[in-house]
């Protein structure tokens, strides 16, 4: 994948590794951002949404999106495909981020997946509700303070 | 279902709600499908709202397959993940084994040997064939095409017998490790595979023929379970679908990795954009599988079926019985894993039912930090109330057996 430069007030620094680049984003901006590599650079699909714990640094979270762009191409029959990332760092108490859903529907899932795995608030989400674990569940799974072992339900049968 | 504590998204709907005014008024109805429902494939509720046979509202209920695969990745060294990357997909592991050694690679930057790759190129593609042959024989048996399954069945079984000759194992092979395969490839295995290969266009042939001549086929799945181009580009709906919209997305063509643009093969796509082009997309997809799978028995390289990077493929067993250096590499792989330097790759491959894509992030220590799946069958159900909402419940079925998603692949 080849570099890509983006122009936009939000972007706070670009990496290239490993032929990826990475936009590293301001949070308050994410939505208009988004709009801008939509319309402006084609990015027209909107690959996954999910979250990194830097637990115990602060700020704890850093919120990941991956878009593709799917244009047609000179001949008729292929097309041109460009990835890129953005991350945004956002604080760990209260971790709140815009919802990108007005710009790509497919945000809607990826969204309450994340919520559910992270407690990571999107504003202006439909509807954010838990969509992988039962909706009465406690705790968000991916964080790193959250145990993989001993956790266990307390049973209230018999009542 | 009076006192849920909790926001269900099905609770707020009543299960019958009579409109007010003219008694002739159409009647709501909430209809639950699954999760126990045969045609869900898996474990999937669909909730319906009804109007008459209309289906006003669907809303899927996911995640009775969750198992937090996600989780466990980071409790496993980077060796030992490969192994639950098969439990994702359970019916085209190896695509989900080929993203995460891919994935891997690319953080470790290493160099696969020419033969591992046309091998994974080889193997990927047999299962291709696998998974196609389950959603055909399922998809056409919930339509009612009963004989499909038999047929689709026979040849997944000869399959399922070749993976086992490759790796031992029917189902869970993990035989796609970072840095090239789990072991040599057996004995006369191209022999097997192409004594396979040679037979497998006349069985589609013959699939083509049992459901293209039977009208109640062709009645059930044409102009059934339309999304527009801009709708599934905007909801992230890839693979076959999205080619039998029109759109020739295909990362083995747009973005080739393991040696992908050195095979020669098309990429069927469709206009239709109904379940019956996506049927014939798959159709085609079988064809093209089969010639690639050709091209690489007869152009498979010599060499090295691993990549020999000392300190994170496994030493030769040869090696170890005389070299100290390989016996302390084998015990130091085996009890801490290898480290993979710092950094993040993001990694996506075709996987018979679309995109499939790992994103992992290490921190330098021999754990990942973070693994995220982001796999076709979770984004491509997304559209599924796109799909349903305005169309009738009995295209339901059809409509939903053309999306072909596995619920092990949603959940993980």
């Amino acid at each position: 994948m080849s570099q890509i430069n983006i122009n936009h007030p939000a972007v706070l620094e670009t990496v290239y590794a490993l032929g990826e680049t990475t936009l590293i984003a301001d949070a308050a901006q994410i939505v208009s951002l988004c709009q801008h590599l939509k319309n402006s650079e084609g990015f027209n699909r909107l690959d996954s949404i999910t979250a990194l714990d830097h637990h115990p640094a602060e700020p704890r979270f850093e919120v990941v999106y991956h878009l593709h762009s799917v244009q047609p191409a000179a001949p008729a029959s292929s097309i041109q495909v460009k990835r890129i990332r953005i991350r945004c760092r956002i604080s760990g108490t209260n971790p709140e981020i815009d919802s990108v859903f007005g710009v790509w529907r497919s945000s809607d899932w990826y969204e309450r997946e994340t919520f559910d795995m992270f407690g990571i608030g999107f504003r202006n989400h439909p509807k954010l509700i838990r969509i992988l674990l039962p909706l009465d569940w406690e705790g968000h799974p991916l964080r790193k303070d959250y145990p993989t072992h001993g956790y266990k339900y307390s049973y209230k049968g018999g009542e | 279902m009076s006192n849920i504590p909790y926001d269900d998204p099905v609770a707020t709907i009543p299960a019958v709600e009579e409109k007010p005014g003219s008694p002739s008024a159409p009647r709501r109805m909430t209809l639950n499908m699954g999760p126990q429902h045969p045609s869900t494939h898996g474990v999937l509720r669909i909730v319906i709202e009804l109007e008459g046979e209309m289906i006003v509202k669907a809303i899927p209920d996911i995640g009775f397959l969750h198992t937090g695969i996600e989780k466990q990745c980071e409790f496993t060294n980077w060796a030992q993940t490969v192994t639950l990357t098969d439990r994702v997909d359970y019916l085209s592991n190896l695509a989900n084994n080929l993203v995460y050694a891919l994935t891997v690679e690319k953080l470790l930057q290493i160099e696969v040997p020419e033969r591992a790759q046309w091998m994974r190129v080889m193997l990927c593609e047999i299962d291709r064939l696998n998974s196609h042959l389950v959603w055909l024989g399922t998809h056409a048996l919930d339509i009612g095409a009963m004989s499909m399954f038999f047929y689709c069945f026979r040849e997944r079984e000869e399959i399922l017998r070749l993976k086992e000759m490759f790796s031992g194992q029917r189902m869970m092979t993990s035989y796609i490790r970072p840095g090239g395969l789990a072991l040599e490839a057996p004995r006369g295995w191209d022999k097997a595979v192409s004594k396979f290969i040679k037979q497998f266009p006349g069985r589609v042939d013959e699939y083509e023929n049992l459901l293209d001549s039977n009208p109640i086929w062709k009645i059930r799945t044409q102009g059934v379970g339309y999304v527009s181009i801009e709708d599934m580009l905007d909801l992230g709906i890839t693979g076959p679908m999205l080619r039998a919209a029109g759109i020739p997305l295909d990362v083995r063509k747009t973005e080739p990795y393991s040696s992908y643009e050195k095979f020669d093969f098309r990429v069927p796509t469709r206009t239709e954009n109904d379940v019956y082009s996506r049927y014939r997309v798959r159709l085609e997809e079988m064809r093209e599988s089969a010639k690639i799978i050709n091209q690489a028995i007869e152009g498979m390289p010599g060499g090295r079926f691993i990549a020999d990077v000392p300190n994170v493929t496994l030493p030769d067993r040869e090696k170890m019985k005389t070299q100290m250096e390989s016996l302390i590499y084998h015990f130091k792989i085996v009890t801490e894993g290898y480290r993979v330097p710092a950094g993040e790759a993001y990694q996506a491959v075709e996987s018979p039912r679309g995109e499939i894509a790992y994103y992992a992030v290490s921190d330098g220590t021999s754990k990942p930090f973070r693994l995220h799946m982001r796999t076709p069958s979770f984004a491509n159900l997304q559209g599924l109330p796109t799909m349903l909402e305005g169309t009738l419940i009995a295209d339901s079925i059809a409509a939903l057996g053309s999306m072909d998603f596995v619920l092990g692949d949603t959940d993980r």
